[in-house]
């Protein structure tokens, strides 16, 4: 073992020029497809971040204005929603299995406690937006079905909200004036989507639009639907259309009415164009090793083919087939492996270099070579490698002796 | 040690069968040394060839020792050269990377010898040839005559029974020629089989017997 180690060592070092081309172009295919694999998973947390802090399984409704005439009234006309639209939608679609309205006060609201004021958006919505938002609740409760039927003047307020108004005394029980209007901090919550999901206050949507002048208008509707195919999200949306197009009198063709985005759609398609991005890296960074080994490949032939002296003379002195065989195969593999941990290492090393260059990069986020496809990719090598050394070993392996060393042969 | 039974071979040159060795009955006891000579193209390198198992035969027979050599496979015929058979070249085919004492060692490797005595060994083989102090020597620092011993200490380092020679002196002067044909005959008085191909006469006079080649048959067989 260690004899065959030596030997080969020995052949590779006796071929230095050679050994170092070979090791550049399959460990460059390597780190071609390592880097582009990081940058894959870079884009790919890039899109996970966009959806991060909202449910995946969502259908948001936006209020509209109609841009075809329909039914004998013009174009033009706001379509718009009130509180009444959601038990109706809910009545319909049985796929629904949360729904929450959101109505917005204009503007950032004055909000202040303690002496101490500033502006924060404010969102009034149902308690199932919860679960449409992925808020975390990190303190006390959030808004419930009581809040919304006795109009309470309760409210959850983001962790900076917290922090801003209360400085790190409890905030739960205390009373804080949302554009004048006192509420009481019944919970704390977080959210995954950073400062701009945190830096505002949760109102229960039935108090608001009694304190703001909202009558029964709400501005958007949002709702999940389970684990529904794509498929099925598309029907849904074209659902909706219908039934609001009818209650609303718009037509139901008119994009422009209301205006609907399909988280599932959205989200199926990112993670589609992300799989063939995926594809794409894959074939490419394998072309690039594929060249790579056709080269170790080449070589290795044209070494069999000047060293046909000497092979023979190594089989009449009682080198097996075999024994010529597995020292050819055995460089191959050696040489693409160690290619190939330099082209990995290389890698990795270039992506973290651009993690610490370029840290909050929007479009590359955290950059990073998972363990699974580096393995991969070095197992591919290895096995590539013995490809590779398969035809110059075959070929090795049939010279015979009488003629490599026949006088004049060599 | 040797027995040949009607043993023929031809090439094929062309797309038609060109007999080379046209049925060879030949016995060499242990321990002989033996010249086979003839003119160039008689078939001498052939029949060494296939004596040395590196080339198949069409018919008759070949007996080495006890083993019928016939039909192996690639594998069996390089464990039983590797074992039974030492080779010396005209052009000496030593590895030009290796020193003397890793050419000598190279069979060793093949018998599965740990490095260490293989290394013993081959530097012990080394003395006996007379080139102890050329041992870290490699092949273009050293002159024909002292490659040649390396060649044939290399052929020796298996304790083979059998020596085959083609054209050892061929590439050599007469002096050197003479050096390596007593440091044969030496090798041939410790036991070893010995068959020397050779068209020089100074060289087949050194040995015994002297077997000569006319167009692939025996022509003449003597002994002295
Ligand atoms: N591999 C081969 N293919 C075809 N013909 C060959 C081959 N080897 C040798 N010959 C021919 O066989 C004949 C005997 O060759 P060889 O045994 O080398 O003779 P010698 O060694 O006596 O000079 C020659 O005519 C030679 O050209
Ligand atoms: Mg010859």
């Amino acid at each position: 073992m260690i004899d065959a180690a030596l030997e080969i060592f020995e052949s590779l070092s006796r071929h230095g020029v050679r050994t170092v081309l070979t090791l550049l172009s399959v460990a460059w295919g390597t780190f071609v497809l390592v880097v582009l694999l990081g940058a894959g998973q870079g884009l790919s947390n890039t899109a996970g971040h966009e959806f991060r802090d909202d449910a995946v399984n969502s259908l948001w409704l936006y209020r509209g204005t109609t841009s075809r005439p329909w039914d004998g009234l013009p174009v033009g006309r706001s379509v718009t929603f009130t509180n009444a639209d959601l038990p109706f939608l809910q009545a319909r679609i049985p796929e629904i299995d949360h729904l929450t309205g959101r109505f917005y006060t204009w503007g950032g609201q004055q909000i202040s406690a303690n002496g101490r004021s500033s502006d924060f958006d404010v969102r009034s919505v149902h308690p199932d937006h919860q679960f449409l938002e992925n808020t975390k609740v990190v303190k006390g409760r959030y808004l419930d079905e009581l809040d919304i039927e006795e109009h309470r003047k309760v409210t959850v307020i983001g962790v900076p909200v917290a922090e801003f108004l209360f400085r790190g005394a409890d905030p739960l029980g205390q009373w804080i004036s949302v554009g004048g209007v006192p509420f009481r901090v019944v919970g704390v919550f977080d959210d995954d989507g950073g400062e701009n999901e945190t830096r505002m206050v949760y109102l229960p949507i039935s108090t608001a639009q009694a304190a703001f002048g909202g009558y029964d208008r709400v501005h958007q509707v949002m709702f999940t639907i389970g684990d529904a195919s794509v498929e099925e999200s598309v029907r849904i949306e074209q659902e909706v259309r219908q039934l609001m197009s009818a209650r609303k009198r718009f037509d139901p063709d008119d994009p422009r009415a209301l205006r609907v985005r399909n988280n599932v759609e959205g989200y199926a398609q990112i993670v589609h164009i992300l799989a063939l991005l995926e594809a794409f890296v894959w074939l490419v960074g394998l072309g690039t090793m594929t060249a790579g080994l056709v080269g170790v490949s080449n070589i290795l032939l044209v070494t069999v083919r000047e060293r046909t002296g000497e092979i023979g003379l190594r089989k009449a002195l009682g080198a097996r087939p075999s024994s010529i065989v597995g020292s050819i195969v055995a460089e191959a593999v050696l040489l693409t492996g160690v290619a190939g941990y330099l082209g990995i290492v290389g890698g990795v090393a270039c992506i973290a270099l651009i993690k610490v260059g370029f840290p909050d990069n929007e479009y590359i986020r955290d950059p990073a070579v998972r363990l699974g496809p580096a393995l991969a990719a070095g197992a591919i090598l290895v096995v590539a490698g013995a490809i590779a050394g398969a035809a110059p070993a075959i070929r090795a392996a049939s010279i015979r002796p009488v003629e490599a060393l026949r006088e004049g042969a060599q | 040690m040797i027995r040949l039974r009607e043993l023929r071979k031809s090439y094929v040159m062309a797309g038609r069968p060109l007999p080379v060795l046209k049925g060879i009955d030949l016995t060499i006891p242990t321990g002989e040394l033996a010249a086979i000579t003839g003119s160039s193209g008689s078939g001498k390198s052939t029949l060494l060839n296939v004596l040395g198992i590196l080339d198949a035969y069409d018919s008759g027979s070949y007996e080495l020792g006890d083993v019928l050599v016939k039909d192996l496979t690639e594998a069996r015929a390089a464990e039983l050269r590797n074992k039974y058979v030492g080779f010396v070249f005209q052009s000496f085919h030593l590895l030009p990377y290796k020193n003397a004492t890793e050419n000598v060692a190279l069979p060793l490797y093949y018998a599965g010898i740990p490095r260490r005595e293989r290394f013993r060994r081959a530097n012990e083989l080394l003395e006996r040839v007379g080139l102890g102090d050329r041992a870290d020597h490699l092949p273009n620092q050293l002159s024909g005559g002292q490659k040649q011993r390396v060649a044939i200490a290399r052929s020796l380092v298996t304790n083979p029974r059998l020596l085959l020679a083609d054209e050892p002196t061929g590439a050599l002067d007469s002096a050197t020629s003479k050096e390596i044909m007593d440091l044969l005959v030496e090798v041939n008085r410790a036991g070893t089989t010995v068959v020397v191909v050779t068209h020089e006469s100074v060289v087949a006079d050194r040995c015994p017997r002297r077997i000569r080649l006319v167009d692939g048959l025996i022509a003449e067989d003597q002994h002295s």
